[in-house]
């Protein structure tokens, strides 16, 4: 459970404050059906039309949730996870930055032991278009966010935007976007970002949006090995000087593991095509698209497919 | 956050217990060689937190107190890896037997943490661990077992440490205690020396502090070491700005790690050099005012591109501060915009009506014009 649906239950953790709020308003706007919230000084309230619990425990007792949204400064967001993990939560998406790294392994550990799954910390969240989102990306946005069938994964909320946004603007839609984080250690990786998205019957094609840093994208690439979806990929971070932490900590390149070239390469063997910049990626996606459909028409899907790439 | 050498020994070892040399830390020759009459034979040492001092130079042994005045001298207002030595340590020489590494730190490859133990330890760890890897035992900890004696013991079974072995244990249990309750990313005793009277005493100490949690280690806040930044670097990172100096002539103003990297990467795809990587993501969303200013000081700036995609950050918040900025400043070279996502409308119409200036469809387009404006 990656990709976000409209029939989730979404608990909003730290819904009054004023984050909480302004994006609370935008997932239902969006569609998302939030059915509760948490503020242990609020509880009993009903705060944008949704009613509030002192915590997650307790919000779960009353209304069942699938998934939580965390809205929690670094310093509480350890306890507020447990907190949700515990209550049952089965998908955590974390947006906080800056938690401490010995949290974070607690959060990571407590999600393994209760088969829950984090997404995350520090990722902009999950938007499905036309269902609704959860996190701090625009979903409610019909010049960014467009239902279609390719699926976006990123680590950057930013640079997930905009392309989403280059997207729409040549008419391709999406099937979901997957914010996985910018953090070092995260719940989700590209990897099962990808798999998710392979398995997804709505997706036909992928985009990875990746960074420098870190072996994600390496990992990633094998499992892109063995796809039949076309895959199309573009890495931040290519002039980027090496050794520098570039707001990301886990954006920190030493020697040549993470580097750009080390996953350009593993990408490329895969198969998978990697752009120069981020406007290329509409064309890249629909050459690979036609291409497969052409290939569907004329013989073997898998080979033919490949051997486009 | 790092910490020098004589910071992580007075306040984090020394307070759990692992043996350290006795040692003063003066700022000049004329304390070093009083320092140096009190203590007997001695190492002086240079204090910057890097790991190159030995090789520089930065680590020289003294006899007596006119031998540490003269290798004082030598070492104060020496360079070493950018960072000039203001202090050295005047520490206990000590009579070394044998040399050991031991480390703990966050492997954020894995997830969790890992316990280092080598009984190669010394100036070339590094390169024992590249050419040797057996040569480092590593032992992984989930976050709630713990690292107890058992563990200790394990770790350090078949290596025989004769009578030794109790107190590296000690030390690597030490070590994992400074690790969880300090917020350590890294702390590293390279040597954990065997002294010739059998003592094991920790002779260096690397500790870098998890910079997630300096809320709660106040006490450590204002004891890091000095970093290694240029003047407009200290100044954005007063503001709590993550600023870097590159060495281009493009501007960068963007919002969030992702795209900031993508700007420069664009730059450099368009044959232009970044001048510098500044991003205002996350709750530094509302802090444009300040950031324009920052990458306007830049010498070498000749133009600027400003990219804002608004996820969380706020497009029309990012827009009103580089107005308001703007009108302070003056700008008084060419300013390329690109600016999509949350807000949008009222940012491109803020800049379009309060400075004139159209913003490009795709950022490309930008960077492109900004590129070509600074040749």
């Amino acid at each position: 459970m990656i990709i976000f649906r409209r029939q989730h239950r979404v608990l909003v953790q730290g819904i009054t404050g004023k984050q909480g709020t302004f994006w609370t308003e935008k997932m239902i706007d969006c569609g998302t059906n939030v059915v509760a919230g948490v503020n242990p000084k609020r509880a009993g309230d009903i705060h944008v039309g949704v009613p509030v619990f002192a915590s997650a425990g307790q919000a779960m007792a009353h209304v069942p949730c699938d998934v939580a949204v965390m809205f929690i400064p670094p310093s509480m967001a350890k306890d507020a996870a447990i907190d949700a993990i515990e209550a049952g939560v089965k998908l955590l998406v974390c947006l906080t930055e800056h938690i401490p790294a010995q949290d974070v392994m607690a959060m990571h550990l407590a999600a393994r032991r209760k088969g829950a799954r984090i997404v995350g910390p520090n990722t902009a969240g999950l938007v499905t278009p036309g269902e609704g989102f959860v996190g701090i990306m625009p979903g409610h946005n019909p010049n960014v966010f467009r239902p279609g069938s390719v699926g976006v994964i990123s680590r950057s909320g930013s640079l997930g935007t905009l392309v989403a946004l280059n997207l729409t603007r040549a008419g391709i839609g999406q099937s979901a976007f997957i914010g996985i984080g910018g953090d070092p250690m995260i719940g989700t990786t590209t990897r099962d970002a990808l798999q998710a998205l392979d398995e997804d019957e709505r997706t036909t094609a992928v985009v990875i949006v990746g960074e420098i840093g870190g072996s994600m994208e390496e990992k990633a690439a094998e499992y892109a090995a063995g796809m039949r979806k076309p895959v199309v990929a573009f890495i931040a971070g290519r002039a980027s000087p090496p050794g520098k932490k570039m707001g990301h900590a886990g954006a920190i390149v030493t020697g040549n593991a993470g580097s750009y070239t080390s996953k350009r390469t593993a990408l490329e063997a895969a198969g998978v095509i990697v752009v120069e910049t981020p406007c290329e990626i509409p064309d890249a996606v629909s050459g690979r698209l036609t291409g497969l459909a052409s290939a569907e028409r004329h013989g073997p899907v898998g080979d033919a497919a490949r051997a486009l790439g | 956050m790092n910490f020098e050498e004589h910071t992580a020994k007075s306040l984090i070892l020394g307070p759990a217990g692992i043996p350290i040399p006795r040692g003063i830390l003066v700022a000049t020759a004329t304390d070093a060689k009083i320092a140096a009459a009190d203590i007997g034979p001695c190492v002086v040492k240079a204090q910057v937190p890097t790991g190159k001092r030995g090789k520089a130079g930065g680590i020289r042994k003294a006899d007596n107190a006119a031998d540490a005045e003269i290798a004082a001298q030598a070492i104060l207002g020496m360079s070493i890896d950018g960072y000039v030595v203001e202090k050295v340590l005047v520490e206990e020489r000590a009579d070394i037997a044998r040399e050991f590494y031991a480390a703990v730190l966050t492997d954020f490859a894995a997830g969790g943490q890992l316990v280092l133990f080598s009984t190669d330890g010394g100036m070339d760890i590094e390169e024992v661990a590249a050419q040797r890897p057996d040569a480092v035992r590593r032992r992984p900890v989930d976050i709630d077992e713990g690292f107890g004696d058992s563990e200790a013991r394990a770790m350090l079974a078949g290596l025989d440490l004769g009578d030794a072995e109790k107190a590296i244990a000690a030390v690597l249990r030490s070590l994992y205690t400074i690790y969880r309750e300090r917020d350590a990313e890294l702390i590293e005793i390279n040597p954990l020396a065997r002294l010739n009277d059998g003592r094991i005493v920790a002779l260096d100490c690397k500790f870098t502090l998890d910079d997630s949690a300096v809320f709660r280690q106040t006490d450590l806040a204002g004891a890091g070491a000095r970093e290694k930044l240029t003047a407009l670097e200290r100044r954005g990172a007063e503001s709590g700005l993550k600023f870097i100096e590159l060495d281009g002539n493009v501007g960068v103003l963007a919002n969030g790690a992702g795209l900031t990297m993508t700007t420069m990467d664009v730059i450099s795809h368009f044959g232009g050099r970044p001048a510098n990587f500044l991003e205002i993501g996350g709750e530094a969303y509302t802090k444009s005012e300040i950031a324009l200013g920052l990458v306007l000081s830049g010498a070498r700036v000749k133009s600027l591109v400003i990219n804002f995609c608004g996820a969380f950050a706020r497009t029309d918040v990012m827009a009103e501060g580089v107005v308001k900025a703007w009108e302070k400043l003056k700008p008084q070279v060419p300013v390329f915009f690109s600016i999509h996502g949350t807000g949008e409308d009222a940012a491109v119409k803020l800049v379009r009506e309060r400075l004139g200036i159209e913003p490009f469809d795709f950022m490309e387009d930008a960077v492109k014009a900004a590129v070509e404006a600074a040749r």
